[in-house]
């Protein structure tokens, strides 16, 4: 690793999410990749610790899983709920994840309709708050709301993953001011999950405040998705860094770097 | 008996444990639930099933 990634780490605090240190602030998701083989690449280039993955009827000719790649990186699984649209289906689908992972961690989502794939509110929270008391650890993917990020903080979710953008849109951070508002307000580590594109977004979400950036189309689909992993991985670094660094004030014209006295006639 | 795995159907022997339905299949990642309700590995060789059961059979792929 290069001097200047390790110092960079170093200045950095680890993400803590519901008690457990983890050392990238990139969780990524699997979905989209064109083969296994270059999603395991590129979740090494990544760097992330915790990874994204669906649940989906048993395909019995499928050869190679997901989790096989998983496993051999020694990179953690979070089970998620996409393709449910009400908080049943989600807290049967959390269920059967935990079962058949072995983990109570949990990416909650449930969406409102195909087209948008925009979170539904009121079935977030009810499922939430179901699989809450069931002893999950619940990350929900939810809307720029923050008046819904600090519902869900009360129902006791352990994160809250507010969209920059709808998933695998690419439209970046669509709505920065509600970002920041979640982020002041939130005593829980906030996700920006969805929508992001290209780097800088990544590490605009970071810049916003956000404790991680989550993605997965915008590397799996990107025309070289280990490139995209380790632009992502500086991105996230560098957003972080600069947040805690303290950017200049926004000035409407010019202040010199160079001292005006002292100069020839 | 007749069941629905995972929405076809699918003759089985009367008594048919989930332990030996999925017998063929990984035991690392994969759950089951029987009428809309998870049934834990630990209940799998007792655990029967009958006439028109709804069978869910899951595991991990890739996924946002």
């Amino acid at each position: 690793m290069a001097e200047a990634t390790l110092q960079a780490e170093r200045l950095d605090d680890p993400l803590v999410v519901a008690g457990r240190e983890l050392g990238s602030r990139l969780v990524m998701g699997t979905g989209g990749a064109p083969s296994l083989e270059v999603l395991e690449r590129a979740l090494v280039a990544s760097g992330t610790e915790l990874t994204t993955v669906a649940l989906r009827r048993v395909d019995p000719g499928a050869r190679g899983t997901v989790l096989e790649v998983l496993d051999r990186l020694g990179i953690a699984v979070l089970p998620n709920t996409a393709g449910c649209f009400t908080a049943a289906e989600a807290v049967l689908t959390a269920q059967l994840g935990r079962e058949a992972l072995g983990t109570d961690w949990v990416k909650l989502e449930v969406i409102a309709d195909e087209v948008t794939l925009l979170p539904d509110p009121v079935e977030t929270l009810e499922a939430a708050e179901r699989l809450v008391a069931d002893g999950f650890v619940v990350l929900p993917y939810t809307n720029d709301d923050p008046v819904l990020a600090r519902r869900l903080e009360d129902a006791g979710c352990a994160a809250v993953m507010p969209l920059g953008a709808p998933i695998g849109s690419g439209l970046g951070i669509r709505n920065p001011h509600n970002i920041e508002m979640i982020v002041e307000r939130a005593t829980v580590p906030v996700v920006l999950d969805a929508g992001i594109g290209t780097a800088s977004e990544a590490a605009l979400a970071m810049e916003l405040g956000c404790d991680a950036v989550l993605l997965a189309s915008a590397v799996t689909r990107a025309h070289d998705p280990v490139r995209m992993a380790t632009a992502m991985r500086h991105a996230v670094q560098a957003g972080r860094l600069a947040a805690g660094a303290g950017r200049i004030p926004v000035r409407r014209y010019a202040e010199a770097s160079s001292a005006m006295e002292g100069r020839i006639d | 008996m007749q069941i629905e795995l995972n929405g076809q159907p699918r003759e089985l022997p009367e008594g048919t444990s989930v332990a030996e339905l999925i017998a063929d299949l990984p035991h690392r990642g994969v759950a089951v639930a029987v009428d809309g309700v998870v049934v834990p590995r630990s209940r799998h060789d007792q655990e029967r099933l009958t006439d028109g059961a709804r069978v869910e059979v899951v595991t991990a792929v890739q996924g946002g």
